[in-house]
């Protein structure tokens, strides 16, 4: 090769390597400079042969150094190789990987979101002497070697609902999904159809696909991952980072949104965040690690491209095998076989038998409700563990014999009694008057009762009759003699109020423009959800500190002993005039309402009691904040775990109702909260995918001062009401009798 | 006749505005450091939603409020003798001197010697054909309106209604709507000014754009 350019391509290996291991000193890096340099200046006096052995030495120096500096990556360097514009990205993938493709979710910047790149891939596979094309629906996000249009691989929106449309479209034709996921994060904007909303809907989908899903994590950051990484098989690149937040975010937010981070501080959160692929894996989130050259993959590591070619093969292989099993051969054939074997020898037809791709979701589900068991603590004793599980298995044996069997012929026969009495009615014959019943005067006339409630006047003499008044809970805030201010004031006029009738009385209303100061959650819990009779349970599930995250265990104890919960969440059964209903709340003052592991699996565990119980499910989330940073990948894997056990439940004929208030950002909003078709908001309340700082903070755009208001996703369509705090027994109880599945025996 | 030279001499001998402020309600007042000649900040980000700098605050029943600037200028003549005191509504607190814009100036100026018609709801709003054609043809000051002739039409939820104008007798020296755009009720349409005046306030106009200094 010319000497030239291979000194060019040693010149560019070391300035990949200074990018990558940034400001930071390093012997072997100094020591690559300084070589490469020596060189440059001798080399005018070298004659050929010299030079050819002289650039010899230099690349086997640069090869040995670069092994070394493999070793010495911080998780930090990691995250500055996926962003690096020489990184491998989806068009390399689809170039390299698989054997034919069309992009058909748009061409460069001619696409509804650049970021995201949609196309149908083959994978050519041997069968003796025949070549079988394997149609696949490759999805992910393209962060297209430093072209400004993609966005750097962050999705819009309508970016994802276009990915949701295609795995649709996959869905139909019955062909696996691969997914790649290349993106820091989602553009947190909530124009139609908003961020939060678009990832939810992804994450519902996702979560019952009948197709295989492969998943492969490059940079995998918070929301935007999860936007398509609900997979049955989840790779990893060992280069790559999977985490809540990026770095920089965490950063921000431990030192204070106003201070901008110091660089040391970053590196320490992404130490604490457990980002790496090896962390990853061992906190088991992901399946296997795809080993990549020393210092990550470029675009002509072709040699990594054959290896990713087989882990996805194997990959997709193994979910078929594990939804629909293969021939018996086949199958000891592919358990024999071992990480390096080409899976190429071995041929499995991706399309699923109809009967295997319900077995798939089911698969799924128990992949990711097997997800961050260790992560938080069980304070249970193993006796209440046995009767726990025995009171399960009860109960599901009373929902078969109860609403499954005896329900059904009850149906049946109630269905045939109707269709009998309709047919004697064309005949002019009710059924009733056949019995001997005066069908008008019970049927349409009102009870003696009924009608003096409805048409005298109410009691003045004994006081004001005002039921709907008298709270059972009342805010501590109201025993304090002062006045309060509404935020409305200059604009609406209100006039300030005495915080005993505001906290009181008018349940935290201005009473002049209807503003809803926020009230605390003990409120909502007794004159809402009737807590003082309810019957809560799981509350031994108390939040851990799974990642050890540095003086994290002293803010939650404080969190603990200030609110006295073991977790953000609550969950109990409770009955709403006559109807019992499960309810989860997730409280604002522990820890801002943020979802870790402990809160996962008390959601999961309250929507499958709903399920088994057959009742309706009410999530009311008090506020929150988002996922819990400190717990990393342990939190963010809340977002398809619950979101999962709320397409099963929902599957199952259940209602699933969500109510938001004060502020509801991130996470939860984009996964479990986001996905109900029924949310409502109380009034005043704020809800979205970033607040304005971390908008402002990412994208650069400003965002008008009411932009996460109630109306605002109202009127975009995200939510389905706004409700009066004071009428919410009754809005829901309305909810109730109007809304849900098929499976609701109340009615 | 309006002079509008010696208007613009008038604003430039005391080229500000005094804003006083006063207490909206009773309570203890409290400032907050601030001396005569300190400069306050008027409300600030894009939609205004940031408010101007505290000046004092006012409690009423244990409620601490700020009174806050709302226009940025420079504080003279605090009435620091109410430092503490329970005060009524309506007592002055303290003066800001409002230094004038250009687009302030030239919006005083455009008031005096403009007659605007405005619009008298919500609608859209259209020039009749004739007048539109003139406008396009000729520009806006080849109008001329005149009381009750007929020159809008007013179209509101797809029902189309003739507006007449009403008021004196001029040319045209502005349009301040756009054709299509929904205009809110007792915004201005169009500024009318004497034909006479026209070159007059041109020039004014163009003499503060040129010269007017603007003092922070």
């Amino acid at each position: 090769m010319d000497i030239d350019k291979r000194t060019q391509q040693l010149a560019a290996r070391l300035s990949y390597i200074r990018d990558i291991f940034g400001p930071r000193e390093n012997a072997s890096v100094a020591l690559l400079k300084h070589r490469l340099e020596e060189f440059l200046t001798c080399a005018p006096g070298y004659g050929m042969r010299e030079l050819q052995v002289q650039v010899g030495r230099l690349e086997e120096l640069f090869s040995l150094l670069e092994g070394k500096l493999e070793g010495e990556l911080s998780p930090m360097d990691r995250v500055r190789i996926v962003r690096h514009p020489q990184r491998i990205s989806l068009k390399d993938i689809l170039e390299n990987v698989y054997d034919n493709y069309t992009e058909i979710g748009g061409q460069d910047e001619w696409s509804i979101d650049p970021g995201m790149l949609i196309a149908r891939a083959t994978i050519a596979r041997r069968m003796g002497k025949q070549t079988v094309h394997q149609p696949v629906m490759v999805i992910g996000q393209e962060k297209g070697h430093g072209q400004e249009f993609r966005n750097g691989g962050s999705i819009k929106p309508w970016g994802n609902a276009n990915a949701l449309f295609y795995m649709r479209v996959a869905e139909t034709e019955n062909i696996p999904i691969h997914t790649y996921v290349f993106t820091p994060g989602a553009f947190p904007v909530e124009d139609y159809p908003g961020a939060a909303q678009q990832i939810a809907r992804n994450l519902y989908v996702m979560a019952g696909l009948k197709v295989p899903v492969v998943a492969v994590f490059s940079e995998g950051g918070s929301g935007g991952a999860e936007a398509i990484a609900l997979a049955d098989k989840r790779l990893m690149l060992s280069h790559g980072y999977y985490s809540v937040i990026s770095p920089e975010g965490a950063a921000a937010i431990e030192g204070g949104l106003k201070n901008k981070a110091t660089p040391e501080l970053i590196e320490r959160c992404a130490e604490r965040l457990n980002i790496t692929a090896e962390d990853n894996l061992r906190l088991g989130f992901i399946d296997r690690v795809i080993q990549e050259p020393p210092l990550g993959a470029r675009p002509d590591n072709y040699e990594f491209f054959r290896s990713l070619r087989r882990e996805v093969i194997r990959a997709t292989d193994e979910v078929v095998h594990g939804a629909q099993g293969l021939g018996p051969l086949r199958a000891l054939a592919m358990r024999r076989s071992k990480v390096g074997m080409d899976p190429q020898d071995i041929f499995v037809r991706w399309s699923l038998r109809s009967g295997a791709r319900d077995g798939l979701v089911a698969r799924r589900y128990a992949k990711f409700r097997a997800m961050s068991k260790s992560a938080l603590r069980d304070n249970r004793t193993i006796g209440t563990r046995l009767a726990v599980g025995l009171a399960r298995v009860l109960w599901q044996v009373h929902s078969l014999l109860r609403h499954d069997i005896f329900a059904k012929y009850k149906r049946r026969l109630s269905g045939l009694l109707e269709q009998w009495e309709a047919e004697l009615r064309a005949l002019g014959l009710g059924l009733g008057s056949l019995l001997g019943r005066d069908g008008s005067g019970t049927r349409l006339g009102v009870p003696k009762e009924a009608l003096s409630r409805l048409t005298s006047l109410s009691c003045p003499e004994e006081g004001a009759c005002r039921t709907e008044d008298a709270w059972v809970y009342v805010s501590p805030k109201s025993r304090e003699d002062r006045t309060v201010t509404c935020p409305n004031a200059a604009s609406h006029g209100c006039q300030d109020l005495w915080a005993p009738d505001l906290y009181g009385e008018f349940a935290g209303v201005c009473s002049h423009c209807g503003h809803h100061f926020p009230m605390e959650f003990q409120w909502y819990l007794y004159n809402v959800f009737d807590f003082a009779h309810a019957y809560e349970f799981n509350a031994e599930l108390e939040s851990g500190n799974p990642l050890h995250y540095e003086g994290f265990d002293l803010k939650l104890a404080e969190a603990k002993r200030a609110t006295g919960l073991g977790s953000s969440c609550i969950t109990f059964e409770t009955r709403m005039q006559g109807i019992a209903v499960v309810v989860a709340v997730l409280v604002n003052p522990f820890r801002g309402g943020t979802v870790g592991a402990a809160e996962g699996e008390k959601l999961i565990r309250a929507i499958e009691r709903a399920r088994i119980k057959r009742m309706p499910f009410f999530m009311y989330s008090h506020g929150t904040a988002g996922i819990r940073i400190q717990e990393g990948t342990c939190g963010v894997i809340q977002m398809p775990r619950v979101t999962m056990a709320v397409r099963r439940y929902i599957d199952a004929g259940g209602l699933y109702l969500v109510l938001y208030d004060t502020n509801s950002y991130a996470g939860p909003v984009a996964s479990f909260l986001g996905c109900s078709p029924y949310q409502f908001a109380v009034r005043s309340s704020n809800l979205g995918f970033a607040g304005p700082g971390v908008i402002r903070e990412t994208t650069g755009v400003i965002v008008p001062p009411k932009y996460h208001r109630a109306f605002s996703a109202l009127s975009r369509g995200h939510i389905q009401g706004i409700w009066d705090r004071r009428d919410l027994r009754k809005n829901l109880h309305q909810a109730l009798l109007t809304m849900g599945g098929s499976n609701l025996y109340y009615r | 006749m309006l002079n509008v030279k010696e208007m613009l001499e008038e604003l430039k001998a005391s080229p500000y505005e005094e804003i006083e402020v006063v207490t909206p309600h009773t309570g203890v007042i409290q400032f907050v450091g601030l001396k005569a000649g300190d400069r306050v900040a008027g409300p600030g980000g894009k939609w205004n939603e940031k408010p101007g700098s505290v000046l004092a605050t006012l409690t009423r029943e244990k409620n601490k409020k700020n009174i806050c600037a709302t226009q940025k200028g420079v504080v003279t003549d605090i009435a620091a003798d109410l430092e503490g005191q329970f005060v009524e509504a309506g007592v002055r607190l303290l003066t800001i001197r409002h230094f004038l814009s250009k687009d302030e100036v030239i919006a005083r100026i455009l008031k005096k010697a403009l007659y605007l018609f405005c619009a008298p709801e919500r609608a859209k709003y259209y020039f009749v054909p004739e007048i539109d054609g003139k406008i396009k043809a000729g520009g806006e000051q080849s109008v001329k309106p005149r009381d009750g002739m007929e020159m809008f039409i007013v179209s509101r939820m797809k029902r189309e209604t003739p507006l007449a104008y009403s008021g004196p007798e001029g040319i045209i020296y502005a349009v301040y709507f756009q054709q299509g755009d929904n205009v809110d009720g007792g915004q201005p349409l169009i500024g009318v000014c004497q034909e006479s005046q026209l070159t007059l306030i041109q020039d004014v106009v163009n003499r503060v754009q040129g010269e007017w200094e603007e003092q922070d």
